[in-house]
């Protein structure tokens, strides 16, 4: 077993910390404040190539693996979750179902603007009345001529305001059992028919655009349909597994992030005439913290590993996001608490890390659906 | 242009300094490439994409220095040299990397080297001006602009906050100050790409050198931090009681008027 990262990891990791630092960091607090999304840094980021770590050159990504954009993602939600969400959202939602699934004009026509860092994307497949049970769909994609045309309703979708393309799930059929066939439709949002709408105020990753769509007699080219139509299902599961522990990796950078201020808060503030840290009280809260942490990591990189190395990682990815995303909001509960009132106060980030967290458990299938695929792993 | 660029490789400037039994200690010590030396990296791809060339980063250091090498293939310089001296020299000082680099330079015919102006763990500065001596080309410290123009430079350097205008000839030898430039992050693709840029590992064997040629001329005597401070003392009462007292403390305790 090797545990170290390699030195392009390395690189990766500092790279990035820096920008995050620099760039991000100083900003979150806005970010958050005024649910503004920072479309100034995306683009520095897509210049950067970090929006394209996990595709190849030849598609205009940067050519890193899995765990390296986990990695990244990790660093961007040390600092800030809004802009943590967004990043993982447009590359594992937005982008990678197109790499994994696309026809190579698709790529070259839809992935590589995202590759290279030019444009946003977005994964259409939560309804009103479908979310985890995806079966749901109402949205349907009739075939005419040699178009589709999409009637339907999405909601709570990540970065639609600001994506060129967004990947629309609709039934297109019945199979001969009588259930309903599931597809992925590529659809550029400047077609005809397609409204966009970002009206929700939300607890959390507040500066992340979340928005509402409605496909009116929206009609794209046949050509438009992603992957194999029959199989549009099994593509959802693969999608979301990557997903996954991308949002598992955003977990992990909260966790992080808030296990370093309680720790630098306690050595700071002195209560009885010493720094809080000299009490078992606080001393508790921190060692399962950072305990806590290093587990998530572990197996955050251990999922991200098994599918860079093409081996099956779904119980895997479903631990991480299940491990670390409630590792991300015990994390950062127990900030605000080590901070007292203090850390009940925007100024001190703590309680932002908290509200962040509390998606994570939620978004991407909530922590009882990750249950479930772990059970159905299990042969339950 | 043939564009050569010395880095060191340093202690995180966030890490904490722990001494013990007169030695610094550095086991789980972060290191960077020293910043000074980013603003050369930096300022050599400038040149680089400017006016053509090459630029070759090199490093006296140990099997560990590769990773600042990587980094700044990976900001865009295009070969890197370790000159590794694990095995060869225990104690150099600014003598021992100023040698091995002449003869590393002997055979080279660099038209620009830049290095920084100081590396920030020992801050001698020497290591630049030693080099350009012994190559017998030309060398100016503290710059924080360079023009090129055919085979002149055109230099700003600083002086202590004010600016001295130089005109030199190529090949010179710069050290890079603060303001310079702003050193870029390395971008992915150019982190993916660094892997495959050539690294050429030499040992000063490879330079003919002995371990009796490069010798330190110092002696490290002994390392110590400098002493903590002590709490500051603040001053109560009528303003102008605490100005008298203030007078003073400065007269007869601090000894200072």
């Amino acid at each position: 077993m090797d545990f170290e990262l390699t030195k392009e990891q390395t690189m990766i990791q500092k790279m990035v910390r820096e920008f995050a630092e620099n760039v991000i960091k100083p900003r979150a607090i806005e970010i958050d404040k005024e649910a503004l999304f920072p479309l100034d840094i995306f683009e520095q980021m897509g210049e950067l190539g970090i929006l394209g770590i996990p595709f190849p050159e030849t598609y205009g990504g940067s050519g890193g693996d899995t765990l390296s954009y986990a990695i990244a993602v990790e660093e961007v939600g040390r600092v800030c979750g809004s802009t943590g969400l967004s990043f993982a959202a447009t590359v594992s939602l937005g982008a990678s179902p197109i790499y994994y699934f696309g026809t190579e004009k698709q790529k070259e026509t839809f992935l590589r603007p995202m590759a290279e860092g030019r444009a946003l994307g977005s994964f259409g497949l939560t309804e009103p009345n479908a979310g985890s049970d995806a079966g749901g769909t109402k949205t349907t994609a009739v075939e005419d001529g040699d178009d589709y045309i999409i009637n339907g309703e999405k909601c709570f979708i990540t970065n639609a305001s600001f994506a060129k393309t967004i990947i629309v799930t609709a039934v297109t059929g019945k199979n001969n059992r009588g259930k309903n066939i599931i597809s992925a439709i590529i659809v550029p949002t400047d077609t005809k028919g397609l409204t966009v709408t970002s009206n929700y105020d939300k607890m959390g990753v507040r500066g992340s655009d979340t928005a509402e769509i409605v496909l009116d007699n929206v009609r794209v080219p046949k050509d438009n349909l992603l992957g194999d139509p029959q199989k549009g299902f099994s593509q959802f599961l693969y999608t979301l597994d990557g997903g996954r522990i991308s949002i598992a990796a955003l977990g992990l950078g909260i966790a992080q992030g808030s296990l370093e201020k309680a720790l630098s808060y306690a050595k700071e503030r002195k209560q009885f005439g010493k720094p809080i840290s000299n009490f078992q009280a606080i001393q508790f809260k921190l060692a399962d913290m950072a305990m806590e942490v290093e587990l998530a990591r572990n197996i955050v990189y251990k999922a991200a590993w098994l599918k860079d190395h093409d081996k099956p990682f779904s119980k895997e990815a479903a631990y991480a996001k299940l491990y670390a995303t409630e590792t991300a909001f015990r994390a950062a509960n127990q900030a605000v608490q080590v901070h007292g009132g203090y850390g009940y106060m925007r100024e001190y980030e703590v309680e932002r890390y908290l509200r962040d967290a509390k998606l994570l458990e939620i978004g991407e299938g909530t922590s009882e659906v990750q249950r479930m695929v772990i059970a159905r792993q299990l042969g339950c | 242009m043939n564009i050569y660029v010395l880095l060191k490789r340093t202690f995180d400037t966030e890490e904490k300094i722990v001494v013990s039994d007169g030695r610094i200690e550095d086991e789980s010590a972060e290191y960077i490439i020293n910043p000074y030396d980013e603003y050369a990296v930096e300022e050599a791809i400038k040149q680089r994409d400017e006016h053509g060339g090459e630029v070759t980063v090199v490093t006296v250091g140990d099997e560990e220095s590769e990773k600042q090498l990587r980094t700044a293939l990976a900001m865009g310089a295009d070969k890197a040299v370790l000159i590794n001296t694990e095995d060869d020299v225990e104690d150099g000082d600014q003598y021992t990397t100023a040698k091995i680099l002449e003869s590393f330079f002997e055979d080279k015919e660099a038209d620009l080297i830049l290095a920084g102006n100081v590396a920030i763990d020992e801050a001698s500065g020497q290591v630049g001006p030693r080099l350009a001596e012994s190559l017998g080309i030309n060398y100016v410290t503290t710059i924080t602009a360079l023009e090129i123009d055919g085979e002149s430079a055109n230099i700003d350097k600083d002086v202590e906050g004010d600016v001295e205008k130089i005109e030199t000839a190529l090949p010179v030898l710069v050290t890079c100050q603060q303001g310079l430039n702003e050193p870029r992050y390395p971008s992915l693709p150019g982190i993916m790409k660094a892997k495959k840029k050539p690294l050429e590992e030499l040992e000063i064997d490879d330079l003919d050198l002995d371990e009796d040629d490069v010798e330190a001329k110092t002696e490290t005597i002994d390392i110590f931090l400098p002493p903590e401070k002590e709490a500051g003392k603040v001053l109560e009462g009528e303003i102008d009681d605490q100005v008298k007292e203030l007078i003073s403390l400065l007269k007869n305790d601090a000894k200072v008027l």
